[in-house]
Formats: structure tokens, C-alpha cells, sequence
């Protein structure tokens, strides 16, 4: 009997390895990227599931620099990204023969965030941002003092995404004027709820990240305004659009695999979203984009697919 | 025909046992493997002196030294805590306590290990951290205080149980000499029984220490991601399980530092465990032995 | 106070801290459970049970990560089972006292202390990397595997052992082979103990959270594995997830599906103990 059982486990296990590739049937749309994009396209894939209950779609959160990757080599469908693809990306997308498009979904205001009990910083400027987060800080400004003397005598505790997120690119880019260029001695994580917990629970503390996570959680979090030069501005639909909000203002862009659209789905996803983004961003805490906007979008895509799709 | 059939089924059940042989080499390959590409690239001292973990960002140093430093201290917190209680708990079950309740309060403390440690996680972030924060200040919301205390509670009956049956081992003639002589339970415990199970006792406690090094989610989830070489309990830090999930969670490109970063962390992991391991078998082969 | 006096008052002074003590841990125990109870039991409804993950905490179930877990349950048990109790019964009765056996058993033993999370680099590796099973159903069952392995070959060498010496002699005196021995007379007679290790070894199994995410579980699965190569999530996983949401809809379904996830927990320590009992009682006649 257990005979019977033995050769039965090793023939089934033999049989498991040889089916290695990966479900792509009809009904799966793979995707992974960037965790602010992620309530968005999470909450435009619940939609679309509520239309077509058949498909299957599976989003990771590696962040954006990991989506990329994965994309790059042709493991996802679709990427999220909180920036635009970089040159490594594109070079390493042609290396696996990928094409692809990118298409903007909509806009966000990086928030910079402290603790409700915080009550000495009302903004930030650039020059104050940088002094904090620049690479030569790593071990020399640690207290808030440093930066202001007038701010308290205690240790900043800080909370970022990690190397693999758009948000920490854009931030650095924005900030220290270069991209990928920070101090390294702080609670990192991809995931931005991680980050606003961690936030939520230290008075001292000093965050960044998407405004959707901040909406979300607005009753645990105070948001601080950025003076980019012409004095003290705090994110909101308006200042974020008409890129008053500066530097911190960016868009939030999805890439799509051309190998993909021969899975009709994907193309009804792709074009489901940028119907649906505008009513489903606000939802999520993010800024949709003006309707001439989408439909320039919407007609790229349309173009892309008239060229790439093979039947 | 039988006799070939009997060898058969000798040879496949030795195959199976080899199995495990296996793993244990697949462990440590793997584990070389990686940790040999990563000391490649970066030099074996910095990886041991330097005081800074930022192996993904601008200015990168791949001191070891933080992560260790956030393994032990939550482990310190954790033993300080569980060995008075268990050893306690396991002297009251031998000597004190009425012989029925051995039978109900082990099995109930048990109970305690078989927690899924993502629960004990989610108790150390939502309830020990806040009740903690009312008393203490400046504690931050991710801190080694609260994930050492729950990991405390967790490895209670590590101690508690093998302690006790260290204890219970002693055989009753060194008990009923102490006793003859005047002494209360009190005073045989601590002169007599503890030092005649002190093997036994030591095994509990390393295999405690090596449980708690070991531990993932419940640091992950309460003792914070930021690795800093620090004794203080009451600020976030990093040990070298959480930085292992953390890097998961995103992407880990096969060939890369980051994913080198890993295995270099896990090796370290993996010799401390190993160690004490291998410690606490020997210990407990000698405590078997002197019973005989 | 006289000496004598002094340490009778020490006597008791430590009884009260060792009720205490042992008190402690129990009552802390309690009130895990009572506050989790507290958050969690309101959102318990068939709903649920059944819903897909969503981003509103009301909608959000538990289903593909229920779903997950008995894949994962069932997987890693065909997997680790018949290698356990073959290794278990070569060990026990076929070994000779040697160099060979004697390094079984010490490896045996330290794979049995290794931290949970190195079995997911090893898994990572060699099933997700090497043999190229992706992060599947299938890399997860034979990580887990080999997390249990060394608790099943151990619980079943225990087991065996515990079966008196009388059967085997009268086996052997009827002129039955080893095998025949083994097959007909111990396996069975040790079963009910055979049976209470691999569900101790399952109910650690269901609450492994970091090997899984080390081997890259996914956070967001709407849809239950259909296949062993199939992408999934696991209850400990969803919890985690879960928890990492600050909002405090999803505190409230983190506590709730922690009570699932216990309930299943104990309910399967229950059982094995149920059969230990049983089986015990059986030897013994």
C-alpha cells in the first residue's frame, strides 16, 4: 500500500516539474511594480473583475526598480511605476526582444509626513530636505536640532521606501538631485503601509511617501507643506496638476509587454483603466489626469496595439 | 526473487534517510555558494567590523555588526525574560506543585509554542507596543522591547518543559537526602537539584537562545527594518531574519548583490544556530549518559 | 528571625512566584486571545470565508489564502510523509549502530534547530531557481517538506520504537521477512503514534509565514491555485499583509483571520493528541 503511495508521489512530482511554465493562459493578467500605483491598479482590477469574473490578476509589490526587473525579463505583463523607465530598464528590455509602451494613469503629490503630535515643522524647503536625506547624512544628522536650531533636541527617526521604489528615485531625484542618491541609515521598505505605521507610532518620526497612503490614514498622520522655492505648498488636486506642488509632484505610469496583447484581456484591461482611472484615483487618494490627457493616452495605446498586435 | 525484493526495499529506505543528508549539504552549498560570490565583491572584514548595513544604497557598507546586533538584543530581551520565568515555572510543576497538575499545566503551556508566530507578531505591534508606550515614552512604534517580551512568552515552554523533565530526571534518593538533612524544597532546589540537572537545564536554555536567533515575524513585524548597531530597546532596529523577508518582499534578481546580500546574512545565521545546536546535542547525549 | 524560620519563609515565597510564573504565561496567552477574539469574532461571517481580497476592508475574505493553505497542507504532506517514514524505518530498524547511523541522527537533529527562514533560501534556490519551479504551490510544498521532515522521521522513530518487542519476535518466529514485519506488523501497531507527528508536524506547517514569503508567496492572488505550478498566498502571508495595513478595517480582518488560523491550529494539535491518546491506549493492551 504504501508502495502504491511512494511511486504515485515520485511520478506526480515528475510529473509537476515538467509543466514549468508559468499560467498564461487567457485568464491571467500578471503584474507587478511600484506600491504607490499599486491601490490603483488594485482597485481598477477589482473593477474589471466585477465585469469579468474569469480572469485572473495577480499584482505583486516589488516596487518599481523589482517591477521593472521583472518586466525586463518578460515575468509580467504589465508594470507599475510611480517614474519613468530608466535607461538600464530600456537596455534590458531589448536585450530579451521586449517592446513596449508606457502610458501615464494619473498624478500624485509625494507627501512628506510627520506625527499629529509634531508641532514644530509646518514645511519643509528643499534645502531642508536635502541636508536630511542626502547620502553625507548617513551618520551625521541625526537629530532635529541639526537642521533647525529652534526644532527639538531628539533623534529624527526616518521612514522611507526602500532602493527598489519609484517613490525612493523620484524623491531622491527630486530632493538630492540625483536619483538613487541617499543616506542609507533608516526603516526602508517597499511597502508603504509598513512606513505608515512606523510613522503613526513615533513622535519624532519623519516620513515620505504617495498622498494615497496619507488620505487613507489622514486621522494618524500630519502632512507637511514643501516650499520649492515660491513659498509653502501643501498637495492637493490643484496644486498637484497645475505642478505647483513642486518638486514632489509626478505621475504615475503603467507599461505594458506588446508580446501581451495577444491575450485580449490585457488590452480590454489596459483600456478599462484609462476609462475607469478617473473616478477610481480619487477613491485611492491620487489625482486623475484632464480628460483631453486620457484620451491622448488612450489613443497611444490604441496606436501601439494596431502595431503590435499579432493574431 | 524475495531476497532481491527485501534488498530492494532496504536500499530505497536508505535513500530515503539519505534524504536528509542531502539537505543539509543542499543548506550549506547553497548558503557557500551565494556567501562566496557576495565575499567576492566585498571584503570578509568589512563585512565583520564595519558598523553600517546599507549594502543598496549610495553609500554602501556591508557591516554584518547592526543586523547582529538587532538578532541579539531581541534575543537578550527575550531570554531575560523567558529563563527566571521558566525555570520558575518548571521548578513550581517539580517540586512544589501537586503531581496532577504536571499532567494538565505542561501541555497547556505547550499551547504557547504552537502559536503561529505571525499572531504573536500582530499582539506585539497592536497591543504590547501601545500598553508599553504608556509608560514609557519614548518608545518608538517599532522597537526590540516589545518583540524581545513577546518572543519571551513564545519560547517560555522551550525552557518550562525540558527543564522540568531535566528535573524530574534527578533521581528521588539525592532529594531524600536533602531532605533528611533538614533542608526545605527551597534550599533543594538550588543546592541539590539544579546543579544535578544543570545539564539539562543549560540544553533548555540553548535551545531557547537558538530559537529566539532564529525568529522572523515576530521582529519583522514589530521590531522595525532599519538596521542600527544599538543596545537601546526603545528605537527601531533590524536583525538578520527581518532583513532576509524584507529584501523578499521586493525583487530578487538571481546574480545580484542584493540577492547575494541574503545568503551572506543567512550563512551568518545559519553558523550561530549551528553552533548552538550542535552545543545543546552533545550536552544532552552526556546528560543522557549520566543517568545510566 | 532564626535561619530555620527564614528559609521556611523563602519556601513559600517562591511557591507564590512559581504559581505565578506559571500563572503568567497562561494569563498572557488569555489575553492575546481574548483581545484578538475581542477585534476579530464580529467580522467572522460566511462572506468572509468566501470573499476574494479587496481593498475595502469589508469585502476583503480570506478564500484564496484558505484556499492556499490546504493546497500547501496537502502538497507538503505526499511530499514529506512517505520520505519521512521510510527514512524513520530505516533508521529504527534496519541501521546498524554505527559511524553512518550516528551521523544520521546528529544531522537529523541540527536540521531540526535550523531557523524556519534558511529552509526558504534553500527553497528559493534550489526549487524556485534551479529546478525552476517558480513561485509555485509545488516550490512551497517541498520547502515545507523539508521544514517537517526531521519532526515526522523523528515522531515516527519514536512511534516505532514504542511498539513491544513481542511483535516483532512473534513476526520473526512465523518466519516473516524484515519487510513483511515492518509492513504488516509495526506500521500498523505504530500508526496512531505515526499519525499524531505529521499532524503536529501539519499544524506548524499551516502557520509557516517566512519560508513562504522568502520563496515569493504573492500578496495580492484573487483566485484559488488550480494546479500545483499555480501562484498563491497562504493564511499566515494574508494576516501579514493584513497587518501591514495601517487602515483599521484591516486590523479588524487581521484579528479575525487570526482566529481562523488558531482555530485551525489547535483544533489539528487537538486531534493529535485525540490519537496519541488513543493509540496509547491500544499499546498498552
Amino acid at each position: 500500500m504504501k508502495k502504491i503511495f511512494l511511486t504515485g508521489a515520485m511520478a506526480f512530482m515528475v510529473f509537476a516539474c515538467g509543466n514549468n511554465k508559468k499560467e498564461t493562459g487567457n485568464n491571467a493578467i500578471s503584474i507587478d511594480g511600484s506600491s504607490t500605483v499599486y491601490p490603483a491598479t488594485e482597485a481598477v482590477a477589482e473593477e474589471f473583475r466585477s465585469e469579468d469574473p474569469d480572469v485572473n490578476v495577480t499584482i505583486g509589490v516589488s516596487g518599481t526598480g523589482g517591477g521593472f526587473k521583472k518586466f525586463g525579463r518578460g515575468e509580467v505583463d504589465i508594470a507599475n511605476a510611480s517614474r519613468p523607465i530608466k535607461q538600464e530598464e530600456i537596455d534590458l528590455a531589448e536585450a530579451n526582444n521586449i517592446t513596449y509602451v508606457g502610458l501615464e494613469v494619473g498624478n500624485d503629490g509625494l507627501a512628506v509626513v510627520v506625527h499629529p503630535e509634531n508641532d514644530w515643522v509646518t514645511c519643509f524647503t528643499v534645502e531642508e530636505l536635502k541636508k536630511i536625506w542626502e547620502p553625507a547624512a548617513q551618520g551625521t544628522i541625526k537629530r532635529w536640532n541639526q537642521i533647525n536650531p529652534a526644532w527639538p533636541d531628539e533623534e529624527i527617526l526616518l521612514f522611507g521606501p526602500g532602493v527598489a521604489s519609484g517613490t525612493f528615485d523620484y524623491f531622491t531625484e527630486a530632493i538630492v538631485g540625483k536619483s538613487g542618491s541617499s543616506r542609507g541609515d533608516f526603516t526602508a521598505s517597499e511597502d508603504d503601509n509598513v512606513l505608515v505605521q512606523g510613522i503613526s507610532g513615533s513622535k519624532y518620526g519623519l516620513a515620505f511617501f504617495g498622498l494615497a497612503y496619507f488620505e487613507e490614514n489622514s486621522d494618524k498622520l500630519k502632512l507637511v507643506g514643501v516650499d520649492g522655492g515660491a513659498g509653502c505648498v501643501l498637495p492637493s488636486l490643484e496644486t498637484v496638476n497645475n505642478s505647483t506642488y513642486t518638486p514632489l509632484s509626478r505621475p504615475l505610469l503603467i507599461y505594458v509587454n506588446s508580446s501581451s496583447l495577444k491575450n485580449q484581456k490585457v488590452i480590454d484591461f489596459v483600456n478599462f483603466y484609462l476609462n475607469e482611472a478617473p473616478s477610481v484615483l480619487g477613491e485611492v487618494g491620487y489625482f486623475p489626469l484632464t480628460s483631453e490627457e486620457y484620451e491622448v493616452e488612450r489613443k497611444k495605446f490604441q496606436e501601439f496595439v494596431n502595431t503590435y498586435k499579432t493574431e | 526473487m524475495r531476497r532481491f525484493k527485501e534488498v530492494a526495499i532496504e536500499k530505497t529506505l536508505m535513500a530515503s534517510a539519505m534524504v536528509t543528508i542531502l539537505v543539509t549539504i543542499g543548506i550549506i552549498l547553497v548558503l557557500s555558494v551565494e556567501a562566496f560570490n557576495f565575499f567576492s565583491v566585498v571584503p570578509i572584514w568589512d563585512f565583520l567590523t564595519d558598523t553600517q548595513w546599507t549594502p543598496l544604497f549610495t553609500e554602501k557598507h556591508f557591516g554584518i555588526l547592526p543586523l547582529l546586533s538587532g538578532t541579539l538584543l531581541t534575543s537578550f530581551i527575550a531570554i531575560a525574560f523567558a529563563v527566571p520565568v521558566g525555570l520558575s515555572i518548571s521548578i513550581y510543576i517539580s517540586e512544589y506543585a501537586p503531581k496532577s497538575f504536571r499532567k494538565t499545566i505542561k501541555p497547556a503551556l505547550e499551547l504557547l509554542a504552537a502559536v503561529p508566530t505571525v499572531v504573536y507578531g500582530f499582539f506585539a505591534l497592536t497591543v504590547v507596543t501601545p500598553f508599553l508606550q504608556t509608560f514609557i515614552p519614548g518608545l518608538s512604534g517599532f522597537n526590540s522591547l516589545s518583540a524581545g517580551l513577546v518572543m519571551g512568552i513564545m519560547i517560555i515552554p522551550f525552557i518550562s518543559s525540558l527543564s522540568e523533565d531535566a528535573l524530574h530526571a534527578v533521581p528521588n534518593s539525592l532529594r531524600e537526602g536533602s531532605y533528611g538533612m533538614g533542608a526545605t524544597r527551597l534550599q533543594n532546589v538550588f543546592r541539590v537539584l539544579i546543579p544535578a540537572a544543570s545539564s539539562g537545564i543549560i540544553v533548555s536554555i540553548i535551545l531557547a537562545i537558538s530559537r529566539a536567533i532564529g525568529e522572523t515575524m515576530i521582529v519583522a513585524i514589530a521590531a522595525g527594518q532599519q538596521p542600527r548597531l544599538t543596545l537601546d530597546p526603545t528605537v527601531p532596529v533590524e536583525t538578520i531574519t527581518a532583513y532576509i523577508v524584507q529584501v523578499s518582499l521586493g525583487d530578487v534578481g538571481h546574480g545580484t548583490l542584493e540577492y547575494q546580500t541574503i545568503f551572506a546574512a543567512g550563512i551568518t545565521l545559519f553558523l550561530f544556530t549551528f553552533i548552538l545546536n550542535t552545543m545543546s546535542y552533545r550536552l544532552r547525549k552526556k546528560f543522557a549518559e549520566k543517568y545510566e | 528571625m532564626n535561619n530555620i524560620k527564614k528559609n521556611r519563609l523563602k519556601d513559600q515565597a517562591f511557591k507564590y512566584w512559581g504559581i505565578f510564573c506559571t500563572l503568567l504565561g497562561l494569563v498572557l496567552l488569555a489575553i492575546f486571545i481574548g483581545t484578538i477574539l475581542i477585534d476579530g469574532l464580529q467580522r467572522i461571517n460566511w462572506d468572509f470565508i468566501t470573499n476574494l481580497p479587496s481593498r475595502n476592508a469589508d469585502k476583503a475574505g480570506i478564500y484564496t489564502a484558505l484556499t492556499g493553505s490546504v493546497w500547501i497542507l496537502g502538497l507538503t504532506t505526499l511530499i514529506a510523509l512517505p520520505l519521512g517514514i521510510a527514512a524513520a524505518i530505516y533508521l529504527e530498524e534496519y541501521a546498524k549502530k554505527g559511524k553512518l547511523s550516528s551521523i544520521l541522527e546528529i544531522n537529523i537533529s541540527n536540521l531540526a534547530g535550523v531557523p524556519s527562514i534558511i529552509y526558504g533560501l534553500l527553497g528559493l534556490e534550489v526549487f524556485v531557481r534551479i529546478l525552476e519551479m517558480g513561485s509555485s504551490v509545488l516550490a512551497g510544498s517541498f520547502t515545507l517538506a523539508l521544514l517537517i521532515l526531521p519532526i515526522v522521521i523523528v515522531s515516527t522513530r519514536e512511534a516505532i520504537k514504542a511498539v513491544p518487542k513481542s511483535i516483532r519476535d512473534a513476526s520473526y518466529a512465523m518466519g516473516a521477512s524484515k519487510w513483511q514485519t515492518v509492513s504488516m506488523q509495526l506500521l500498523p501497531a505504530s500508526f496512531g503514534g505515526i499519525l499524531t507527528g505529521v499532524i503536529l508536524s501539519l499544524s506548524r506547517a499551516v502557520g509557516e509565514t517566512a519560508p513562504l514569503i522568502v520563496i515569493g508567496a504573492l500578496a495580492y492572488v484573487p483566485f484559488a491555485p488550480s494546479s500545483p505550478m499555480d501562484e498563491f498566498s497562504v493564511l499566515p502571508i494574508q494576516i501579514f499583509n493584513w497587518i501591514s495595513r495601517p487602515q483599521k478595517g484591516f486590523e479588524v480582518n487581521a484579528a479575525a483571520a487570526i482566529i481562523i488560523l488558531l482555530l485551525i491550529t489547535f483544533l489539528l494539535n487537538a486531534v493529535a493528541v485525540y490519537f496519541r491518546n488513543r493509540w496509547q491506549k491500544k499499546l498498552n493492551n
